[in-house]
């Protein structure tokens, strides 16, 4: 089985797709010729050529609108946009078409469009390149948001996203791009939005999270044991819609929780989980859920970062706080 | 297209502009600045010492014949490569090179300097000058903004709102586009099926001019005519300096993936500074001893700004939190408790 990081794994899924399904299309910029800035599409245009691999000028907002023009005429477009810094010229046609297309036309034209994004801080990149604004998209009902945090996870859930039949937005921790490396099946094989993942049990406190988060509860949890906790770490995989069951099953057991993500706080999905917990598991709790996010500022440039990006030590603190309920 | 020099230093003396022999030095200082400055950030971020950071080498001529065509008053919204543009206007290169190095100290420009902090969002400063410009006028004032923006930020929908806003409301802005023939891997035929940027001004009602980006003298009179139309109150002009971008995109691209070296070659045989380093010795205002020492002098400028960049302390956990607003409210108070507590 081949060893890839995430990047490789986009570029597997694509190639997959684009190979089994000539509907497919790949836009963007410098998507073709360049192979995409982080070399996500390395090699498609070479084998698909530029019908189909299609370097477009600089315009997102004119992308992703023309992209949902192609979807509804019954292609199925994979838009990349180059950082999710540069993802709210969307905003409009994402809202006011992609996302309610089918709700408009009682189901007759649908927009199999799938946007994805290298999100998130954490490689000292310049200013606007280190965004998490995922919350942004799952408040929008209609679309789907979909974040990966392994190499296998995201092939997997990449074509899951092409297949789906309605608009996704695809979120990829360009922390770990390179950085996590793993197994990924050279066969088909899809991963179904919507599941969670439950990357470790335990029986202590459930640590909810997704994308490069993953990373960071892993190593709480490994520094947890040697305050004898146990820890169960679910990544949530799809945030809209979100694995209600999982979330609940895990709080169930062990009766604590702590979200984790790096987009700001308020307003963030870390709410929307503690809410969920309350509204069907209340009763179970012998703690109140707290959550460590990023901080309620812009990202600040790299030199900063680190104050920005939840850290294993803010983790833990807030994990003993906890504990100590 | 305008040219006053060509590739020789020979000027067509019936467009030669106005300039007295020490501000045509000033203008050259200007140029070797940039570039010595660029190559000093490259060889910053190859040892570390700066994160991805954006090269001008090639535009010179382009940054610095436009902004030194402004009147003190007048103001600039730059976007990522116009390091030349900003020190000709006077913000210090230790701000720049900060910024770069990833410490917002570095956006902190000075009062008296008229320029915006740099943008990094394609084409987003464009309407942004666009109504800077449009409040002058409405305040009776006289300053002239500028605008500055790629080949590739042409293709945002941000460019064609600013051009429609200012022809209709005769904003007093000039908007001037480095056209370095690349937007990334992108070519300046792929962006547009216009033959030429300028020409798109005519769209919007108003005059665009093409010139020669790598001839310091054509970039000056064009923006210099502009910023004078638009302080009469006869509205904005679209500049397009025609111009290479003789590096990769950024530190983090390698441009050997999607153009070829004899292109490279070609363009740099058009170099900006040399072409007007002949016009100076033609005309007996630059011998080599006088170059030597100016090139002497920008290098310890350069190194000096290094110097104070790098002493600058680092961010504190309070400094990413007490610019969000005028007053910083309950939460970001309770973060950055949270904050220093967990780094005790
Ligand atoms: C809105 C937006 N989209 C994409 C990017 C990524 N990006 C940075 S520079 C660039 C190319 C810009 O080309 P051009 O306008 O010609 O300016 P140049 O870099 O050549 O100076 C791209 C696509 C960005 N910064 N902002
Ligand atoms: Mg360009």
């Amino acid at each position: 089985m081949p060893v890839l990081n995430i990047v490789e794994a986009v570029n597997m899924a694509l190639r997959e797709e684009m190979q089994r399904d000539k509907r497919v299309v790949i836009l963007g910029e410098d998507v073709g010729v360049n192979g995409g800035v982080f070399r996500a599409t390395v090699g498609l245009q070479e084998e698909f050529g530029n019908k189909r691999v299609i370097d477009t000028p600089i315009l997102e907002n004119g992308i992703v609108g023309c992209a949902i023009g192609m979807a509804v005429y019954g292609l199925r477009p994979v838009v990349e946009i180059q950082f999710m810094g540069f993802i709210y010229y969307i905003l409009n046609h994402i809202i006011s078409h992609a996302a309610r297309l089918r709700t408009r036309s009682r189901g007759r034209y649908t927009v199999p469009l799938v946007i994805r994004a290298p999100y998130g801080a954490g490689i000292r990149a310049p200013e606007h390149h280190s965004e998490s604004t995922e919350a942004i998209f799952a408040h929008i009902p209609g679309i789907k948001v979909v974040v990966s945090s392994t190499p296998r996870d995201t092939k997997g859930l990449l074509i899951s996203a092409i297949r789906d039949p309605d608009p996704t937005i695809f979120l990829e921790p360009k922390r770990i791009y390179r950085a996590l490396k793993g197994d990924v099946p050279d066969e088909e094989y899809t991963i179904p939005l919507g599941k969670a993942r439950i990357v470790r049990e335990g029986k202590d406190l459930s640590i909810i999270c997704w994308g490069a988060m993953v990373m960071v509860a892993e190593a709480v949890a490994n520094e947890a044991i040697n305050d004898g906790l146990d820890i169960e770490i679910i990544d949530l995989r799809t945030l809209s819609p979100l694995d209600k069951d999982a979330v609940i099953s895990s709080v169930e057991k062990t009766g604590r929780a702590l979200v984790i993500h790096e987009a700001p706080k308020t307003g963030g999905l870390g709410a929307e989980i503690v809410a969920l917990i309350n509204e069907k598991a209340l009763l179970y709790l012998k703690a109140p859920v707290l959550r460590v996010t990023g901080q309620d500022v812009a990202v600040p440039l790299s030199q900063a970062e680190d104050y920005y990006i939840p850290s294993v030590a803010r983790v833990l603190n807030a994990l003993r706080d906890i504990m100590a309920f | 297209m305008l040219k006053i020099l060509d590739e020789n230093g020979n000027v067509n003396p019936v467009l030669e502009p106005e300039l007295r022999g020490d501000e045509l030095i000033q203008m050259y200082k200007f140029m070797v600045f940039s570039r010595v400055a660029d190559e000093k950030a490259f060889s910053l971020q190859r040892e570390g010492r700066m994160g991805t950071y954006a090269q001008l080498k090639g535009q010179e001529a382009a940054q610095v014949g436009s902004s030194y065509a402004l009147r003190e008053m007048d103001w600039i919204f730059p976007s990522y490569r116009d390091l030349g543009a900003m020190i000709v206007r006077g913000l210090p290169l230790e701000y720049i090179y900060l910024y770069w190095m990833g410490n917002e100290e570095g956006s902190r420009i000075p009062e008296d300097v008229n320029v915006f902090p740099l943008s990094v969002p394609v084409g987003s400063q464009i309407p942004i000058g666009v109504g800077f410009s449009n409040a002058i006028k409405l305040d009776e004032g006289n300053a002239v903004t500028v605008v500055y923006f790629g080949d590739g930020a042409t293709s945002e929908g941000d460019f064609h709102e600013g051009m429609n806003w200012a022809g209709v409301f005769k904003t007093p802005t000039v908007f001037f586009c480095e056209n370095n023939q690349w937007a990334i891997s992108v070519p300046r035929n792929k962006q547009t099926a216009s033959k030429t940027i300028s020409q798109k001004a005519s769209a919007y009602g108003f005059k665009g001019i093409q010139v020669d980006g790598n001839d310091l003298l054509a970039v000056y009179s064009a923006t210099k005519e502009a910023v004078e139309k638009a302080q009469k109150g006869e509205g904005p002009t679209l500049v397009e300096a025609y111009t290479y971008r003789m590096s990769d995109h950024t530190t983090a691209d390698d441009s050997g993936r999607y153009r070829n070296e004899s292109e490279i070659k070609k363009w740099v045989e058009q170099d900006p500074i040399k072409r007007f380093k002949l016009y100076l010795e033609l005309k007996g205002l630059l011998d080599n001893s006088l170059d030597d020492k100016i090139r002497k002098e920008t290098g310890q400028m350069v190194d000096n700004a290094v110097k104070k960049a790098e002493a600058c302390p680092a961010p504190k956990p309070e400094d990413i939190f007490k610019y969000t607003y005028a007053e910083m409210p309950d939460h970001l108070q309770e973060q950055l408790d949270e904050l220093e507590d967990s780094i005790g």
